[in-house]
């Protein structure tokens, strides 16, 4: 958990060695952080909020449907030996496939709307998500499961008071850790095929028009579109898991 | 209440731990089952928990062959029994909300089971009202079995079941919880199995102590200890004897 304040001060930081280089740089390519704000407060009323929406709906909608997808088939292999024989197999062949070389395919079967790059997301984040929830089920102490039991749960109560709520955080460490790929995953899948997203927007920028401040602005709504995801992990972890900030 | 008929039980690929092993256990009895580590004693209690099945044999509690666990049977094991995630409060509602989530089905819960929220009697009979709201990792050792034992009483057992319930407290915390365990079994008029490594806890608390040796075990050697429980009896030269002759019993079965 991250504090904000330790945050803010981190990027002082790093908005000092970005002045400092940009200074010593001096070229077009490397606009100062003023310039850049400046540009990115004018492209507020420029359609920015627009294409931060359109990729925030994007990645949100991404994220959503491989944890919808990815928990329970997390819980259910990770609860059950038999199944994890059956399925983690598979599993352990389909994780380190690179999903994002899977975007021409995707794209040939969906078409080139926002369902193809929902998907990419989602096949690269389900597999992240699956496996550290299976991971989470499968190490809960056997002396905490026998004890549900005596208390007379069976399977369906066991996932409903043991597997989920033990598995919460790592849900939420699984997401922390998805945010990166997935912004990185969104800009890729917004370089074609659309007309709308930051992605679109810091390529259009930065190769067509050449307008690098304006690029920078982008890269900024970019990094502000995952560091609000990475805030609203952070609350959900402070709201659902309690238990793991007590003193 | 509790009937073993020529048991015999062994995980996979290991010698047997019972055989042919025969036991009664009348109602309102208070056992101790001692023996040294490896002996089986924790694998008979999960046999009586319903938790494991014997292998031949037969294993009925109140007329009944149990073949999982049993709605009236509590379990209380020395740790992790609490759920970290939830308050002291949610824990000891826990087996009642299970329930809940089941309803009367006879196999989840008793039949006859009157739901009626009793949590904050034993909350407060227990001690442990004031930390209801701390989760287990912020409370004592000992009111983490308190928390134990409220959860499992919540549910009205007839029967206890404790595995080394008191082995990681200290002195003076294992014998205030050893005395509640003895006056709770008696006003609830419960039966109580309790395992334990330690001889002084066995002849402490067990009206009948039943000492497992090198396995596979046969017939049950059992040790009456009529006193336990009367005022003076702990530190009195019966309970030394009874202690010295457990000792002399166990040490010869490891030699």
């Amino acid at each position: 958990m991250m504090k904000r304040r330790d945050v803010f001060l981190a990027a002082l930081v790093l908005l000092s060695v970005w002045q400092i280089v940009a200074m010593l740089v001096n070229l077009p390519i490397l606009p100062d952080p003023y310039k850049v704000f400046s540009v990115f407060v004018r492209e507020l009323q420029n359609g920015l909020p627009n294409h931060f929406v359109f990729s925030l709906w994007r990645v949100s909608a991404g994220m959503t449907l491989s944890v919808l997808a990815a928990v329970p088939v997390g819980l259910a292999i990770g609860g059950s030996k038999a199944w994890n024989r059956i399925f983690s197999p598979l599993i352990y062949l389909l994780y380190p496939i690179p999903k994002v070389v899977f975007v021409p395919v995707v794209i040939l079967f969906l078409g080139i709307g926002d369902m193809a790059k929902i998907a990419i997301m989602f096949l690269i984040l389900f597999f992240q998500i699956a496996v550290l929830v299976r991971d989470q089920a499968a190490g809960l102490p056997p002396q905490l499961i026998q004890s549900l039991h005596s208390l007379g749960a069976g399977r369906r109560a066991l996932f409903r008071f043991v597997y989920l709520p033990a598995s919460l955080p790592a849900i939420l460490t699984a997401l922390r850790q998805s945010i990166g790929t997935a912004v990185a995953v969104l800009y890729i899948t917004e370089l074609s095929a659309t007309k709308y997203g930051l992605g679109y927007y810091i390529y259009y920028n930065g190769s067509t028009l050449l307008d690098y401040p304006a690029m920078y602005a982008g890269v900024v709504a970019m990094s502000l579109l995952g560091l609000g995801l990475y805030f609203s992990v952070d609350w959900l972890e402070q709201k659902w898991c309690k238990w793991k900030f007590v003193t | 209440m509790i009937e073993l008929k020529s048991v015999t039980f062994g995980y996979p690929h290991a010698s047997p731990l019972f055989e042919d092993f025969s036991l009664t256990i009348s109602r309102g009895e208070m056992w101790a089952v001692l023996g040294p580590s490896g002996c089986g004693k924790t694998t008979l209690l999960y046999l009586l928990a319903g938790l494991r099945q014997p292998g031949s044999g037969q294993l009925s509690i109140a007329g009944e062959i149990l073949t999982r666990p049993r709605p009236r049977s509590g379990l209380i094991l020395q740790d992790y029994g609490l759920l970290p995630w939830s308050t002291v409060q949610a824990n000891v509602e826990l087996g009642l909300r299970v329930r809940d989530f089941y309803g009367e089905d006879g196999k989840h819960t008793p039949v006859d089971f009157q739901p009626g929220n009793n949590v904050a009697y034993w909350l407060e009979r227990l001690g442990i009202a004031e930390v209801a709201d701390k989760f287990p990792s912020q409370i004592s050792g000992g009111q983490r079995q308190r928390a134990a034992i409220a959860r499992t009483l919540a549910l009205e057992p007839d029967l206890l079941l404790m595995d080394e319930p008191f082995s990681s407290l200290d002195a003076i915390t294992r014998g205030d919880l050893q005395n509640l365990t003895l006056n709770l079994c008696r006003e609830q008029k419960l039966t109580l199995v309790m395992v334990t490594h330690a001889i002084e806890e066995a002849v402490g608390l067990g009206k009948k102590v039943l000492l497992l040796g090198r396995a596979p075990n046969q017939a049950a050697r059992i040790f009456e200890n009529p006193d336990v429980g009367q005022s003076g009896f702990r530190g009195s030269p019966a309970s030394h004897e009874l202690c010295d002759l457990l000792w002399r019993e166990m040490h010869d079965e490891t030699a």
